[in-house]
């Protein structure tokens, strides 16, 4: 190893360090005047609106009085930061052994450490413009538009404190909003990691990331979720595509999945792909893995209806059978037409269902979850062991077959079956759509998706192949990334065995 | 008859079972060993602690041949396991006394080949 150079990286890194601890800002808050005590009347309705998840009565503004529930409402509060951190539990450590068992044993570490390093990368991405970018109002004074939000109005975070910001909810502290729509960002560019697993070098999977959320990430969580969002049909009244997409079919599974693809077509197969056994090294670790990913998942989609309010519960009952049924429908299938019903099948089948119910999982009744749990257990294994031989693409371990067909097949269902008794606030704008036309504004989000996932990733992918390569070398690939890249071994103490 | 006993680089098996396929020898024991010869061994880092590993890991192989194959077995082995490097490990090639088929009690080049 050459010191001088490695002493230049870490002077550099030292750089960087000390510019993001300089821009700190201090964050201000403005007292609003009141001129009247609230009557006993509004004060009730204050408690009922939290009750029933709807704005405040009393406000600063009309009437002018100051409201004695004034910060946010404890349940829903208290729901939203446990949904905070399922969805965190999904990444770390669910997604990292779901992923590290399907690996070979010489590549784990290298799983391990680009999930805790897409983990790191993304926080700091979020608090200095991020979650400015996706959720500040385009509208506002500080720039925007309904593609993108404001650089400024929220970066570092400003302003956003334990009050509520009433664009999206008016019972849960806008920082527990922002730290659980984080965790949604670390765990969509963590999903493509499957699709380019055992051969691309860590500096290359940082620089894609780090860009791909500027370019990818945030716009289409701003189009999808931002209160004037391009794509936000449900909350958007002069939304230009009125899709909708109750916990991120369009912006986590689609986004991830296709822009995967383009990733693993453009990196290149594993050296002797198709030739050589390349057996999943762990399926505990992956049961395991699939296990928690199970479970953060309520926090997934039951805690994107943003209350602890009955459109959560639907979506935790929704969410429940569709995993089951495809969970079991796709190892039925393996068993009926290929040959025995394996445990990555049961693994694969569960998330398949978890990924296709998520766009729908607060919009439709328990029958339709079912139906789309069926259709999840067949899609994306027709897609995982057929197309993939035909296309001959590399996607090791079944990114772009589960997530980017099982969020487009669910974003399709989604505006099949959503259900204005189901969920009403489907009826505020999207009355005239809802079981009539609405699939076709959900064809054109997803048209719009994957145009922007694939064109973004194939620009990013190129400049990053002609600035540092994106590969490891062919010897590397053979010894393993985890000594390479990160100098440890997952299993220091066992050979590693020949196959 | 002769024992071919080869131990090379874990990376470069794949390419050592290529090549002894090419040639027909599709008959193999293989081992994971560890040892050390010129090669100086690698670090690795924990919690900023530098740990040098001598013992490195390494494959063996062993082959029964008869004599018209022991040439193009050594040449198969060195075709796919050679890059050049210190670390590429070494063949050697002993006498091999006897050789016995259990299933059929055949002895000789027979339970060889």
């Amino acid at each position: 190893m050459n010191r001088t150079h490695y002493q230049k990286k870490k002077a550099g890194v030292w750089l960087a360090l000390a510019a993001l601890l300089l821009v700190v800002s201090p964050s201000w808050h403005g007292a609003p005047l009141y001129s009247a005590e609230a009557t006993l009347e509004q004060r009730v309705a204050d408690i009922e609106a939290y009750m029933n998840n709807s704005g405040r009565v009393t406000t600063a503004a009309n009437p002018p009085v100051e409201s004695k529930v004034a910060g946010p409402g404890p349940g829903h509060n208290a729901w939203m930061m446990t949904s905070a951190l399922l969805v965190l539990f999904m990444t770390l450590p669910g997604l990292a052994l779901f992923y590290g068992g399907l690996v070979r044993s010489k590549n784990i570490l290298s799983i391990m450490a680009q999930t805790m390093g897409i983990t790191g990368l993304v926080t700091i991405l979020w608090w200095l413009f991020g979650y400015s970018l996706a959720f500040s109002s385009g509208s506002g004074p500080e720039g925007g538009s309904s593609f993108i939000g404001s650089f400024t109005q929220f970066a570092f975070l400003k302003g956003v404190d334990s009050m509520p910001n009433t664009d999206y909810s008016a019972w849960i502290s806008q920082n527990v909003f922002s730290m659980f729509q984080l965790m949604f960002a670390i765990i969509t560019p963590a999903l493509i990691l499957g699709a380019i697993a055992e051969r691309m070098k860590f500096s290359a999977v940082m620089l894609f990331v780090g860009i791909w959320m500027v370019v990818v990430y945030f716009p289409m969580a701003h189009m999808v979720w931002g209160i004037d969002g391009f794509m936000n049909g449900v909350w958007n009244a002069k939304s230009s595509i009125k899709a909708i997409d109750f916990a991120g079919g369009t912006v986590v599974h689609m986004a991830s999945g296709w822009s995967a693809l383009v990733l693993c077509i453009i990196l290149g197969k594993r050296t002797g792909f198709g030739k050589r056994p390349m057996a999943p090294h762990s399926l505990v670790m992956t049961m395991i893995g699939t296990g928690m990913l199970w479970v953060g998942w309520y926090g997934f989609n039951a805690g994107s209806a943003l209350a602890a309010d009955g459109i959560a519960s639907t979506a935790f009952v929704n969410t429940t059978l569709a995993a089951a049924v495809a969970g079991f429908v796709w190892p039925m299938l393996e068993w009926i037409f290929i040959e025995k019903p394996t445990v990555l099948g049961f693994c694969s089948g569960i998330v398949a269902g978890l990924v296709v119910i998520t766009p729908a999982a607060g919009f439709v009744t328990t029958g339709s979850s079912v139906f789309i749990g069926i259709a999840a257990g067949i899609v994306p294994l027709f897609a995982v062991v057929k197309l993939k031989k035909w296309l001959g693409y590399d996607d090791a371990l079944d990114t772009f077959g589960i997530h980017a067909i099982g969020g487009t097949l669910g974003a399709l269902l989604t505006g099949i079956f959503a259900d204005e008794k189901v969920n009403p606030a489907l009826s505020a704008n999207l009355h005239e759509l809802v079981g009539k036309t609405l699939w076709i504004e959900q064809l054109k989000a997803i048209a719009l998706t994957i145009g922007l996932s694939a064109a973004a990733s194939i620009i990013i992918a190129y400049a990053i192949k002609r600035v540092i390569g994106l590969r490891v070398p062919e010897i590397v690939e053979e010894q393993g990334l985890d000594i390479h890249d990160h100098g440890e071994e997952g299993y220091a103490d066992f050979q590693i065995i020949i196959r | 008859m002769k024992l071919i006993t080869a131990i090379i680089q874990p990376a470069k098996f794949k390419d050592v079972k290529d090549a002894l396929a090419k040639e027909g020898i599709t008959k193999m024991t293989v081992m994971n060993v560890s040892g050390c010869g010129q090669q100086a061994g690698y670090g690795e880092t924990y919690r900023g602690q530098d740990i040098e590993i001598n013992l490195l890991k390494k494959v063996m192989l062993q082959i029964g041949v008869n004599d018209k194959f022991v040439e193009p077995t050594i040449k198969a082995i060195i075709d796919g396991a050679r890059t050049g490097n210190i670390g590429d490990g070494k063949i050697f090639v002993t006498n091999l006394e006897e050789c016995i088929r259990i299933r059929t009690s055949e002895r000789g080049g027979e339970a060889i080949g």
